[in-house]
């Protein structure tokens, strides 16, 4: 990997996320919390979520791991907290289609702002399940908000 | 510097990876993951080529002349690692795929039930854990483990509660992937078997680096059973070694079924081969074992006596180079003698993956993460860490590329600002 590589991989503002998180602490109220690690490396997150009327109140999370999972779990908390879970949800699958793109992908800066930094994390396929983390906490967190509120609607 | 090998630029020529480089030949290949995987000499390569060009057959059933071949070199590659262990008898060396399948095959072979205890230690391998808890999850037996003294050492200070008439099984690592702790196998073996318990030794890190004898042990200080991996002694992926008393595998039923490893076979029941082939089911990996059997050949012709001075030489210069870097805390032993070539590292302020990714971007291949021994580093109360680890063909030079890039990473994550 050369210098230049690495330089894109770790954008400043993937840095000042790492260093100065967004919405890092476990809160309440929550519908959801999960625990999600990443087998391979021992990254770990508690992500939960509070929606209601289908919005994103918040997202609070307690993560350990490098700088690239935990800027990553702060830029979601910055996209993704205010937004509807259909809203948020295309924002989600924007940053799936850019961590897997293998570098080839041009993001949508609309949709991911700072979320675009990660686009260098893509080129390294040993970093892509460190962006990932947060996001599917987060997807497996609102999939069981949903479930739980629809249990409850019967 | 005393201890290292004196024909060491001899010795990197051999290892033709070595030569790699990367960012069009501006960074050189600094190669610090040896306790991960070696890399292969020459003699190793041409061996298995040469098997596979020359040689290649089945084994123990060809009526031809290069099964005769192909089974002459396997069954040379097992004589080579009796000799490299010292075994008492060569028929007691058991090829399996790796050191996890030879662990695997007596755990799941030991008759075990309610009311038995297995003793395991803290600082073992995941390879070393979950087999066992698999075991006596499965047979209500019970298992337990050695704890960790703060230094990195195994805690032997209830060693009477731990190994009891109840104990079965006594299994531990001899050198520790993660804290590089050399432990007293021949102690604990003394005191397991007292009870008559069997000790099952991974030495996975420990046949790289220590010369082993196990014929000039004592009765009571051998153990019953001891594994290595192919991949880690300078020999290929793919193949791997149970070594274990005559009387103690013979002790134990099949773990595989399937060719090779019977006497006779009827549709109502079957009768089984004598050591090794019981344990033996299925062709094996036969020209990774020949290639082991160059590996270890090789090894044997540098000297293990030498090759471990030359370990410990590197691994107490890179003690004492590690300590110059602001933030660097090593876990385990700080003492060069008392482990082996792996040495893991917290840099305080920067995670393991980011330490490891950008001393990758100036070519210094290192570890990152938790090295499948969680239990160890939850133990020290860390997450994940960073791991150097050397081997006959590192260089000074080497651990001095590591530190500067350990300088590197700092400035980079702007630790001083």
């Amino acid at each position: 990997m050369t210098a230049a590589n690495l330089e894109a991989m770790y954008q400043e503002i993937i840095l000042d996320h790492y260093k100065n998180p967004h919405g890092k602490g476990l809160r309440d109220p929550f519908e959801a919390e999960v625990h999600h690690v990443n087998p391979t490396c021992g990254d770990e997150i508690t992500l939960r979520v509070h929606v209601e009327d289908g919005k994103i109140e918040d997202i609070s999370y307690d993560a350990l791991g490098c700088s690239i999972s935990q800027a990553s779990a702060s830029v979601l908390n910055d996209l993704v907290v205010g937004k509807t879970v259909d809203e948020a949800m295309v924002v989600h699958e924007e940053f799936l289609r850019l961590m897997q793109g293998k570098g080839q992908v041009e993001p949508d800066e609309d949709i991911l702002e700072d979320g675009i930094a990660f686009a260098g994390v893509a080129k390294f396929p040993a970093r892509i399940k460190c962006a990932l983390l947060s996001w599917m906490a987060w997807k497996d967190a609102t999939a069981q908000a949903d479930d739980r509120a629809l249990t409850e609607e019967r | 510097m005393k201890g290292l090998l004196p024909d060491l630029d001899l010795v990197r020529k051999d290892f033709p990876i070595l030569e790699r480089t990367f960012d069009g030949g501006e960074t050189p290949l600094v190669y610090l993951d040896s306790a991960n995987t070696s890399q292969k000499p020459q003699v190793v390569i041409d061996t298995m080529v040469d098997h596979l060009e020359r040689h290649n057959a089945n084994i123990a059933r060809a009526m031809h002349h290069l099964g005769a071949e192909a089974t002459e070199a396997f069954e040379g590659a097992r004589d080579t690692v009796a000799r490299f262990l010292g075994a008492p008898e060569r028929d007691e060396v058991i090829f399996t795929k790796n050191a996890s399948e030879g662990l695997n095959l007596v755990a799941n072979t030991v008759p075990l039930g309610a009311g038995d205890v297995v003793v395991t230690t803290e600082m073992e391998h995941h390879s070393n854990i979950v087999p066992w808890q698999l075991a006596t999850e499965r047979t209500g037996a019970e298992l337990k483990w050695f704890g960790l003294t703060d230094d990195g050492q195994l805690d032997l200070s209830n060693i009477d509660e731990l190994i009891t008439p109840a104990t079965k099984v006594v299994a531990l690592t001899w050198v520790s992937n993660m804290l590089g702790t050399v432990n007293p196998v021949a102690e604990i073996a003394r005191k397991a078997h007292e009870v008559g318990a069997l000790v099952v030794v991974d030495a996975a890190q420990a046949a790289p680096v220590l010369p082993i004898d196990l014929a000039s042990m004592t009765d009571e200080e051998r153990p019953d059973f001891l594994v290595f991996t192919g991949h880690k002694v300078v020999g290929p992926t793919g193949i791997g070694v149970l070594w274990g008393r005559r009387a103690a595998l013979e002790a134990l039923p099949p773990f595989l079924g399937g060719g090779e490893m019977i006497a006779t076979v009827t549709m109502a029941k079957s009768t089984y081969a004598p050591i090794p082939h019981k344990f033996e089911a299925g062709t094996p990996p036969i020209a990774e074992a020949v290639g082991l059997g160059a590996a270890l050949e090789y090894l044997m012709h540098v000297g293990m006596e030498n090759i471990h001075a030359h370990e410990e030489a590197i691994t107490a210069y890179a003690l004492e180079r590690l300590a110059t870097v602001p933030g660097v805390s090593v876990l385990g032993p700080a003492d060069a003698s008392k482990r082996g070539g792996a040495i893991s590292f917290e840099l305080d302020g920067v995670h393991p993956h980011d330490v490891a990714q950008v001393l990758d971007s100036k070519g210094v291949a290192i570890r990152a993460g938790h090295h499948c021994a969680k239990p160890a580093h939850q133990r020290f109360g860390v997450q994940a860490s960073n791991r150097m680890s050397s081997y006959l063909y590192t260089t000074p030079a080497e651990i001095d590329a590591l530190v500067e890039g350990l300088e590197y990473v700092r400035s980079f994550f702007k630790l001083d600002q």
